[in-house]
């Protein structure tokens, strides 16, 4: 089936997600795309998928004009989607996932679905229990079941959201040979959104990338992961002179540390942050970053292993704990995980500081607030509630809310979403702090920000932590490299 | 005064209306007319001074547990489980009062204080099953209330059965000392008040001034952010509920040993259900609730007036109350609708 998408726009608020991209794509054919974090790949395919409407222009399915309003309707049209996650009810047996969404009788004929699973699994190498219960299949299996599903329904275009994340190597074979073969021999467009470029390469013809809510370009494979890095990343960014804090002494030590998220283990961390360092951490949503940083601030409790802060063993830590040992973290949801709506700038100050007998001295904390409010150059007052603050406010708020001194901050993304000079601002005061002696872990999505504040910097693909290159000696370029998993 | 500002002013007696005008029309249905109906509800609750100290004994017990919702609320606790902690803490002082003799005014000190033991002890087991067990509170709280039921009329009907036996409705009397002292021949304790006014006064304090309050606040809005910003929620969710626990508790002492002179049937009588809907009503601001408690114990008082002299059921006065709840939830769901359109639009809501 052609697809056609003319002039797609999709604002969130201020973000432009997608701002007028126009792309066309031919069956048969299997297209890899590609952007950084936030270029508006994922809004296209679920504008594409049904899940979201676009605010303004077309899609056209073989030369007709369509418009979806819930994903069911497009893959009524022949467009299905096999999310990051699959969505399907664990609670349920394979084929009655399998049967889900299907417009059909009261009547469910299981026996035939039953064999119809079957026969068209094996048409594609799939094994999969009709009888067994979904948690107790695997996230590969899971997605081969999605992937069944969709095809039954009549889907011809195919779209595949980090399709690899969390499967194993023969799962992603298995998974990369019946893609090869629904667009090879049945004729399917295939759409792949990945972050790793050696799969790109490896199973895509084309490559399209998106920047910032446009579509920038198009090659097509066998391309050289250079050219694609390139594309990707654009301009590489121009080294601004910092001064190094570092200091001789070790404030904390990994070793053989090992932590399991969700759908990732993390194995083998050794890593070394020296007090008065910036350490940053680049790597793909979900590669293991966000996990080592919540192990560090005591969240997750590590398997195997040891951590050390400031030589004193700290492995088995809780987050209190941790807290308590002068450890910040500061999530990337702002409102999610780090401020609480509903509550005052004053509340949140007088939560955030040591608590000092029963009762809250309100007038302490309302000057107190002022003068952090002065400082940080916040744009509100104490007793605004901290939703009504933009953005970029909420993020110097959790700035001003973090204890002095402090031994070791971790951030996720500490300026996302921040205008240049914001995040300029916000960069002088985390290097203030490093000034002082405190550490920083951070990760961030912008290989930019990664190469011009940090001293040292490690990629994460995958779960599995790459070399450790110094910041002044890499370049955007090799940690794109890193970041697609090469060594 | 523009004509906006004038319709704010007014918005929130809207669903009062509404629910006023739904049940008058039952009325009229039912063929009385709404002028008789409310006429009789209005001579029942305040029509002499022995009613309106009945309005007034009923309404400690349901203010006393809702002042304690108010805590659970805060905390983002659905503590359903209320009403079972009314019942146990009844059971409590009842235990006291018929199992011991303590010297003069020691025995009902005593009394109360077992109460709101038990209550808190009775709380605390939902909110252990919550944090440790991963039962919502609504679950474990439900689960709880049936076995406090269940539990009064073993009681009854066995151990602490009057030595006449038979009757299955209630223990024996307890002794004058082991009951609360009763304004005239009322059912209205003085004490009692005095307890509810020290509720209210305790609980508004905490929420607003101490750390205790905030941090409730903090973790009854958002968790995962309560939880970085250093809050523990275990140990604030087992305290709110037991805090609730213990303000319930102290509700079903003053059933047993002042509205009753002993352990019945239905102690509560859905009075913990009762103060749910008087929270929500409120919006969780604790001065209100006793205005609004009072309002619903006339409603209640007044509507078996109504049944002797119109033939409906009293149950008439529980439909205007939960009308009324309703109609101040759906109203109150649709301004913040309006709130939201107009942040949409990029103006600010002016309050």
């Amino acid at each position: 089936m052609k697809v056609a998408i003319r002039d797609i726009r999709k604002y969130f608020g201020q973000v432009k997600a997608n701002d007028g991209i126009s792309l066309v794509l031919e069956p048969g054919q299997i297209y890899g795309l590609l952007g950084e974090n936030g270029a508006g790949k994922s809004t296209l395919m679920k504008i594409l998928s049904g899940y979201h409407q676009p605010d303004s222009g077309q899609i056209e399915l073989d030369d007709k004009d369509v418009k979806f309003s819930s994903p069911a309707e497009a893959l009524a049209n022949g467009v299905g989607m096999i999310y990051q996650d699959p969505l399907d009810v664990p609670s349920m047996r394979a084929v009655e996932n399998y049967l889900l969404g299907r417009d059909s009788r009261i009547n469910l004929a299981y026996s035939g679905a039953t064999s119809e699973m079957i026969e068209n699994a094996s048409q594609l190498g799939f094994e999969i229990d009709p009888q067994a219960f979904i948690d107790t299949l695997s996230i590969g299996e899971r997605q081969q079941l999605e992937l069944l599903r969709l095809l039954a329904l009549g889907a011809e275009v195919l779209i595949l959201d980090e399709p690899t994340t969390g499967i194993s190597a023969d799962q992603k074979e298995g998974l990369f040979t019946s893609i090869r073969k629904l667009a090879k021999e049945s004729g399917k467009t295939v759409i792949l959104v990945s972050h790793k470029l050696s799969e790109v390469q490896e199973l895509c013809d084309h490559v399209l990338v998106l920047c910032k809510g446009k579509f920038v370009g198009a090659v097509d494979i066998p391309c050289s992961t250079e050219r694609l890095v390139q594309l990707m990343f654009k301009e590489i960014p121009p080294r601004s002179s910092r001064v190094s804090y570092i200091r001789e002494q070790n404030l904390l030590e990994l070793s053989q540390v090992e932590f399991e998220g969700e759908r990732l283990t993390v194995t083998e961390i050794n890593l070394n942050v020296r007090a008065g360092e910036v350490f940053g951490l680049a790597g793909l949503e979900g590669s293991g970053q966000k996990l080592l940083l919540q192990a560090c601030a005591g969240l997750i409790q590590p398997k195997r292993g040891k951590i050390i802060l400031d030589r004193e063993d700290v492995t088995r830590f809780s987050y209190h704990q941790m807290r308590a040992a002068s450890v910040a973290y500061l999530p990337a949801g702002r409102l999610e995980e780090g401020l609480v709506a509903g509550l005052s700038l004053t509340e949140h100050m007088a939560l955030a500081r040591p608590q000092q007998g029963f009762v809250v001295d309100w007038n302490y904390f309302q000057r107190e607030t002022q003068s952090q409010i002065d400082k940080y150059q916040i744009v509100g007052r104490p007793e605004t509630l901290v939703h009504e603050l933009s953005g970029g406010n909420q993020q110097r708020a959790l700035f001003a809310l973090l204890r002095s001194p402090l031994k070791l901050l971790l951030l996720e993304h500490p300026t996302r979403g921040l205008d240049v000079l914001s995040a300029q601002w916000i960069w002088q005061l985390l290097v203030n702090r490093v000034e002082e002696g405190g550490s920083i872990l951070f990760y961030s999505a912008d290989l930019d920000e990664l190469v011009e504040r940090s001293d040292r910097i490690a990629a994460f693909s995958g779960g599995m932590m790459s070399r450790i290159v110094t910041a002044t000696e890499t370049t955007a370029d090799e940690i794109g490299h890193l970041i697609g998993g090469e060594q | 005064m523009s004509l906006g500002r004038i319709a704010r002013h007014l918005w929130p007696t809207v669903p009062v209306l509404i629910a006023l005008v739904i049940t008058g029309l039952l009325l009229v249905v039912f063929g009385v007319s709404p002028q008789v109906g409310f006429g009789a509800m209005l001579q029942g609750a305040f029509g002499d001074p022995s009613r309106v100290l009945s309005v007034a004994a009923f309404w400690v017990p349901i203010a006393l547990a809702s002042v304690g919702l108010v805590v659970t609320f805060t905390a983002g606790l659905w503590n359903i489980g209320v009403e079972g902690q009314i019942v146990i803490g009844a059971i409590a002082a009842s235990w006291v009062a018929l199992k011991f003799n303590f010297p003069g005014p020691m025995q009902i000190t005593f009394e109360i204080l077992a109460a709101m033991f038990a209550g808190a002890i009775w709380a605390g087991v939902t909110a252990i099953l919550k944090t440790r067990g991963k039962v919502h509170e609504i679950f474990g709280g439900l689960a709880l209330n049936n076995l406090a039921i269940i539990f009064t009329n073993y009681l009854i009907s066995g151990p602490w059965q009057p030595p006449e036996g038979g009757t299955f409705r209630g223990t024996v009397p307890f002794p004058a000392k082991a009951l609360l002292p009763l304004y005239g021949d009322s059912r209205l304790s003085p004490i009692s008040v005095v307890m509810l006014i020290a509720a209210v006064v305790v609980v508004f304090l905490l929420l607003r001034g101490s750390y205790w309050g905030l941090k409730l606040k903090a973790l009854g809005k958002n968790p995962s952010s309560a939880f970085l910003l250093g809050v523990s929620s275990e140990r604030e969710t087992i305290l709110a509920l037991m805090f609730c626990g213990a303000l319930a508790g102290l509700a079903g002492a003053v059933r047993v040993t002042s509205w009753f002179d002993s352990l019945r049937q239905s102690i509560s009588g859905g009075i913990g259900y009762l103060a749910l809907l008087v929270v929500m009503l409120s919006a969780f601001r604790v001065l209100l609730i006793p205005f609004i408690a009072f309002f619903f114990s006339a409603v209640l008082n007044g509507s078996i007036t109504l049944q002797l002299r119109t033939q409906l059921h009293s149950s008439l006065g529980g439909i205007l109350t939960g009308v009324l709840v309703l109609m101040v939830l759906l109203f109150g769901e649709l301004r913040q609708l309006k709130r939201f359109d107009e942040r949409r639009v990029g103006s600010r809501p002016d309050e």
